[in-house]
This record gives structure tokens, sequence and C-alpha cells, in this order.
């Protein structure tokens, strides 16, 4: 009788209720269900795909067939240290990626800096719709663009021909790869740096005045610690970034990237996957060997 | 988050990690040994007829192969639906076919790529009776050693042509000779060639008649002495070049930006760039060219071979050879063609050499695979994979 007289929704009411029990009595069940789906696909996606990247970097290809063979050997690894070409390219990544990243960090501090202490709201507002924009179009039609500013006949050889100044031939250059690398990354930095200049309350810059300090004092010893967690993040992104980049070098420059001999070997020249493997866990151990460096420089400490 | 929690979650994630390369390490050592090696080098099997199509066809293409122009009709008349996917190189042609596990049904390969196809077994044999133009085609691309081995035919020869030298005419005075222009200091940082090992053979052509004593009789056929000068000579012209194109299209961004002003290229650019009233001419320097020849190739585990046929039959019909002849810029195989080009669009007959003698088709040396057989019996030239791996020092 008591059945007839409950309202239609009463048996999900229920389901709900017993579900609500279980998470309060296993709070780890809780946990489980949040995390549950983007742990699985993190270990599909992400670790197993690194997984299989490591372990082929150990096998070899076989020159005749084309078919790569499953014996276990450190083939590739020595090519890559007896070549001086894979030093060369494996050099030149790394020194754009960090000339990038100091040419970021330089650009976007003060940026970021007066974006979060000094503008009044609606400027900040402004500015950071500006920094944002660039993300909104193709990064494919901002290298392009790029590629027409400087191009011969392009924009800038155009505004310094008007200036009366002798034409630049920046063009398909390593420092065109810079400048455009130091572009297209600029948010990626002056974001974290203002989230963590942003941060710091007002009350500590007040009491280091109190105690005295001037403001470059201040700036350097409590300003400048509280920011670094986010100067450090920023070239995280701008240096992995840059690191991993291989259509900015086919596009504004003539030399090739580590990523650029990646993708020779798995679409073009001989499709070595071994060999791209191999040479890929260069950049993977670089931002491994950086990211260690920061942690021991308390980067982290703030999270 | 405290340090012992920090701690016991690096630990789990190292323990996962290490499960995952367990995991796919056992799954691929699993897979790997099932690959076996079949070979399709029967003629017995030939098809003697073309079916009714099987609705699709999948292409791997040179860009402007596969244009609207001529497939709207083709799809229309056979229901067979076209899809193409353009390859930037023959190293990526060979790549995709032997990678797409049957995805893909036919191949415009050329010189370079058909032979490593079919050695490695991705192609199988056509049967040149199913295709009427045959009988029209000019004698060289009948049964040329690229596509034809043993008197077996893997793929129907389609179009060739000349790798020529581009020049802007207002800059470069006076008009180039020879392709010594390319290796000249005084066009520095003006100069492009395409990013792809085969242009090594441009280098030794240019060699060939520069340095006599190097004894280069075919640029794809070095021994260790004249590979190292070509390589030397590249490494030599690395300063003069502004870029190394690797789409065509790159290299017509860079003749229209004034950013070069002489460089290796197809006619397909020199028509684009003067449709687009850029001052530019190409010519074929007095060492002659290199050159590529192209066939459509059949791959052994196409899904559609009756679309394959039809699309072979039909691309090689006069209009369709005039049309993609006058799009591209190059020279059609089907003697037939000829006053369908000068009905399209007048002179283009002459103008892509589609009524010149087969003296000229000997000059060009066609693109082909370096073996480390060159056929004196000593195996002492270098193979492509050396080629390859000197190409990435030069570029590197």
């Amino acid at each position: 009788m008591a059945a007839t007289t409950e309202p239609a929704g009463r048996p999900s009411w229920a389901a709900r209720r017993r579900f609500s029990t279980a998470f309060w009595r296993r709070p780890w069940l809780k946990g489980a269900a949040l995390l549950g789906l983007p742990v699985g696909a993190y270990l599909l996606i992400y670790v197993a795909a690194l997984a299989v990247l490591f372990i082929s970097a150990f096998w070899a290809l076989d020159p005749l067939s084309g078919k790569i063979v499953h014996h276990w050997g450190l083939g590739n690894f020595r090519t890559l240290w007896h070549d001086h070409t894979y030093w060369r390219i494996a050099g030149r990544t790394i020194g754009i990626a960090a000339a990038v990243t100091v040419t970021d960090v330089i650009l976007a501090f003060p940026f970021a800096y007066f974006m979060a202490r000094v503008a009044p709201p609606r400027l900040r507002t402004v500015l950071f719709v500006l920094v944002l924009l660039p993300l909104w179009s193709s990064y494919l039609a901002r290298i392009y663009a790029w590629r027409l500013i400087l191009a011969n006949d392009g924009a800038l050889n155009w505004s310094l021909g008007g200036l009366g100044l002798p034409h630049q031939h920046i063009a398909y250059t390593n420092w065109a790869m810079w400048i455009v690398f130091s572009y297209i990354w600029l948010p990626f930095m002056i974001l974290p740096i203002y989230a963590a200049l942003e941060r710091i309350p007002d009350s500590f810059i007040e009491a280091s005045r109190d105690l005295g300090a001037k403001n470059w004092t201040t700036f350097r010893r409590v300003v400048l610690p509280l920011a670094l967690p986010g100067v450090i993040a920023g070239t995280i992104f701008t240096f992995s970034l840059t690191l991993g980049d291989y259509i900015t070098p086919i596009l504004v420059g003539n030399t090739q990237f580590i990523g650029n001999v990646v993708y020779r070997n798995v679409l073009g020249l001989s499709y070595d996957l071994p060999f791209a493997a191999a040479f890929a866990i260069v950049p993977l151990a670089v931002m491994g060997i950086y990211l260690v460096l920061a942690r021991r420089a308390g980067a982290f400490e703030a999270l | 988050m405290t340090r012992h929690h920090r701690r016991a979650l690096a630990w789990v994630a190292s323990a996962l990690f290490v499960a995952a390369l367990a995991f796919t390490a056992a799954g691929c050592g699993g897979g790997g040994s099932s690959e076996s090696s079949s070979s399709t080098s029967k003629t017995s099997n030939l098809p003697t007829s073309i079916g009714k199509g099987e609705g699709k066809l999948s292409l791997i293409a040179w860009e402007g192969y596969t244009q609207p122009d001529w497939v709207k009709p083709f799809e229309q008349q056979t229901g067979c639906k076209v899809t193409a996917k353009y390859a930037g190189s023959s190293d990526e042609m060979v790549t995709l076919m032997r990678q797409g596990g049957g995805q893909y049904d036919m191949v415009s390969a050329s010189g370079d790529a058909s032979v490593r196809l079919i050695r490695g077994g991705d192609v199988q044999p056509m049967n040149p009776k199913l295709i009427p133009d045959f009988k029209n085609f000019i004698d060289a691309l009948k049964s040329p050693s690229h596509n034809t081995v043993d008197g077996v035919h893997y793929g129907i020869s389609l179009q060739w042509g000349p790798n020529t030298l581009l020049y802007n005419t207002q800059k470069v005075k006076p008009t180039p000779t020879s392709w010594s222009t390319l290796y000249d200091p005084k066009y520095k940082g003006q100069v492009t060639i395409p990013d792809n090992a085969i242009q090594m053979a441009d280098a030794a052509l240019y060699l060939s008649k520069s340095q006599p004593d190097l004894g280069i009789t075919d640029p794809y056929e070095l021994n260790q002495k004249q590979f190292d000068a070509t390589v030397a000579l590249l490494k030599q012209q690395r300063p003069l070049l502004k870029k190394r194109w690797s789409l065509a299209s790159d290299e017509i961004d860079l003749f229209k930006n004034g950013d070069a002003s002489i460089g290796a290229s197809w006619p397909y650019q020199t028509n684009t760039l003067q449709a687009d009233k850029v001052p530019v001419k190409d010519l074929i320097p007095k060492e002659g060219a290199t050159g590529w020849a192209d066939t459509w190739m059949l791959s052994s585990k196409s899904k559609h071979p009756n679309c394959a046929y039809l699309w072979t039959k039909w691309v090689s019909t006069p209009k369709v050879q005039a049309q993609q002849a006058i799009y591209f810029g190059e020279t059609p195989a089907n003697t037939k063609a000829c006053a369908v080009m000068d009905k399209l669009s007048p002179g283009s007959c002459k103008q892509y050499h589609a009524d010149a003698p087969a003296s000229y088709f000997d000059s060009i040396k066609f693109w082909k695979t370096p073996l480390a057989d060159c056929g004196n019996g000593k195996n002492d030239c270098i193979d492509y994979n050396q080629w390859q791996k000197a190409w990435t020092e030069i570029t590197g």
C-alpha cells in the first residue's frame, strides 16, 4: 500500500541516496569516481604513448626491407652521439629555445608587472584582451603573416625603405626563427607571470617599505622571489614549446630543428621510426633536466 | 600536499609508467612476428577485363594531379568517388604506400619511388591491354625500366618533364646558360633548391660536365669519390641559399616576395608565377636536366582495383592527358594529346615538348633510385640510404 502513495520519482531518489551514502562511507570512492576517466585517458593516451616512444628508440630499421626489427640495441643513440650533424641540430634547437625564453622573460615581466600592479582595472581588461587576442587566430596564419613581414619585398623592408634605412635580410634565417618564436609564445609567458604578480598582497610591499626598504630592494627581495614560480612556469612553456616545434623552422627558417629530423624520419626520408623516437627523447631529457634544476631553485615550493 | 604524499604519488606514477612499458613491450613484441612477406609478382592472375567500379578510389598524388577538371567527370561516369592525398616527395609517397596498409589504391610514383615500391612488394602488376590508349604512348614510356621489370608492367606511365632552372628576368643578367649560376657567389642569398635528397643528382649532373675528370656518367650512379665531390659542392652552396623549398607553393612565395631570384624548379612554378605577372622564365641549362617520369601504380593491397583500372584508363585519354599537361606544365605520355593541348591552349603542345623528338626525352636524366649495384658488377655505388644520410648532413 505504501508503494502506491509514493511519488513516481522515488526509486531514483533511493538510488541517489544509496550513491551518496556509499561515497560518504568510503571517501576513496569519491576520488576514484572523479579521477577514473582522466587517469584512464592519461594512462592510455599519454603514458602508453611515451612508453612506446621510449621502447621503440631501442629498436632498429632493417635497411633492406624498410621494416622495423624488434631487437634491442643502442645503435640509434650511438648514431646520435657520433654524428656531429645531430649535435649541431640539437644545439641549435636548445640554443634558440633558450634565447626565445630569455627574450620572452625580458619582454613579459615589465608588461605583466604593469598589468598586475599599475594599470587601473579597465585598462587591465583591455591589456588582457590584447594579450589573448592573437591566440584566437590560427598559429599558422600568424607565422605566415611574419613571413610576409620579413620577406625581401615585405612590410619591414618597405617601412625601412620609407625611412631611408637600408634593407634587412633576416627572412629565412635563425634570426627570423628567434623573432617569430618570441612573438608566438609571448602570451604563454605573460599570463603566468601576471598570475604570480597579481597574487602578491599589497601588505607585503607596504611592510617592506615600512621596514625601510627602497623600491629596488623591495622588488628584489619581495616581489621577485614571489613572482619566480610564475616566471619559471612561463619559461617551461616557452622553452618546451620551442623545443618541440617543427613548423616554424619549415616556414620561416632555413635550418632544421630536432622536430624536423623527427618529422623527416617519420614521414619522408626513410620511415626510420626507431631513430625518430631516439632523437625525440633528447628534448624530453633536456626538459627533464630543466625541471629538476627548476625544482632545485625552489620554483615549485609555492605550488 | 605534504612531502609524504608527494613521494607516494611519485611512486605510483613511476609504477604506472613501468607497467605501461611492460604492457606495450609485450604487445608490440607479439605483433611484430606476425608480419609476412607475400610476393605478388605473378602475371598469370592479371585481370583480362575491367569489372564494375567499387564506388571508391583512394589516391596518393603529386599536387595538381587530381584537379576537379578531370576528376569530376570521372566520378560522374564511373561512380568511383575519388579521394586524393597530396605527397610532397617520392620518399613520402613510398612511406604512405607502405604504412597505409591498403588504405590507398594507387600512387602517381616518379621513377625514384616506383622501383622501391616494386622491390618492396607494395604494388602489383597491371595489364596494359586494358588501357586502350597505351598503344598511343611514346615508345620510351611503354616499358621503361622504372616501372617494367622482366616484361611485367607494374603500372602505367602518365606524364614526364624536366627539372628546370627558374630565374627572375630582372635580377638575373645575363640570361643563365648553366647550372653553375646556382653555385655562383654572385647570387648569394637569392638561390633556392628543393629540400629533397634526390636533388643531389642535380649537383652530380653539373659536376659531370664541369669536372669531367670525376668521370660521372649517370648522376644516380656515383662511386665514393664522385659522391664526396657532390656533397662537397652542396656544402659549398649552403651559404648562398635563401631557403630550401619543400612545397612548390614555397618556391612560388620566395619568387613572388623577392626573396629568391634563381633556383631549381618545376615548370608548374613557372606557370603559376607567370600567371601572377612575376617576371620569371625557366630553361634547361646546357648541362641538361634531371626530370621525372610518373607512373600510376596499383597497390598490392588495393580494395578497389576496378576503379583503379577505370581511373588509369581515364587519365590516359588524350583529353585528360592534355588537361593535366597544361595544368602542371609537363609532357603527356600519350602522343594523341598534342592536338588537344593546342586546342585548349594554342602553342602548348610545343611549349611542353609534346611534339619533341625522342632525343629530347633521352636528354633528360630521369629520377631513379640510387642503388649500390650500378651495373658494373662491383656494387661500389652509393645507395639511396647514404644519399639520405648525406642530405641530412648537408641540410642539418
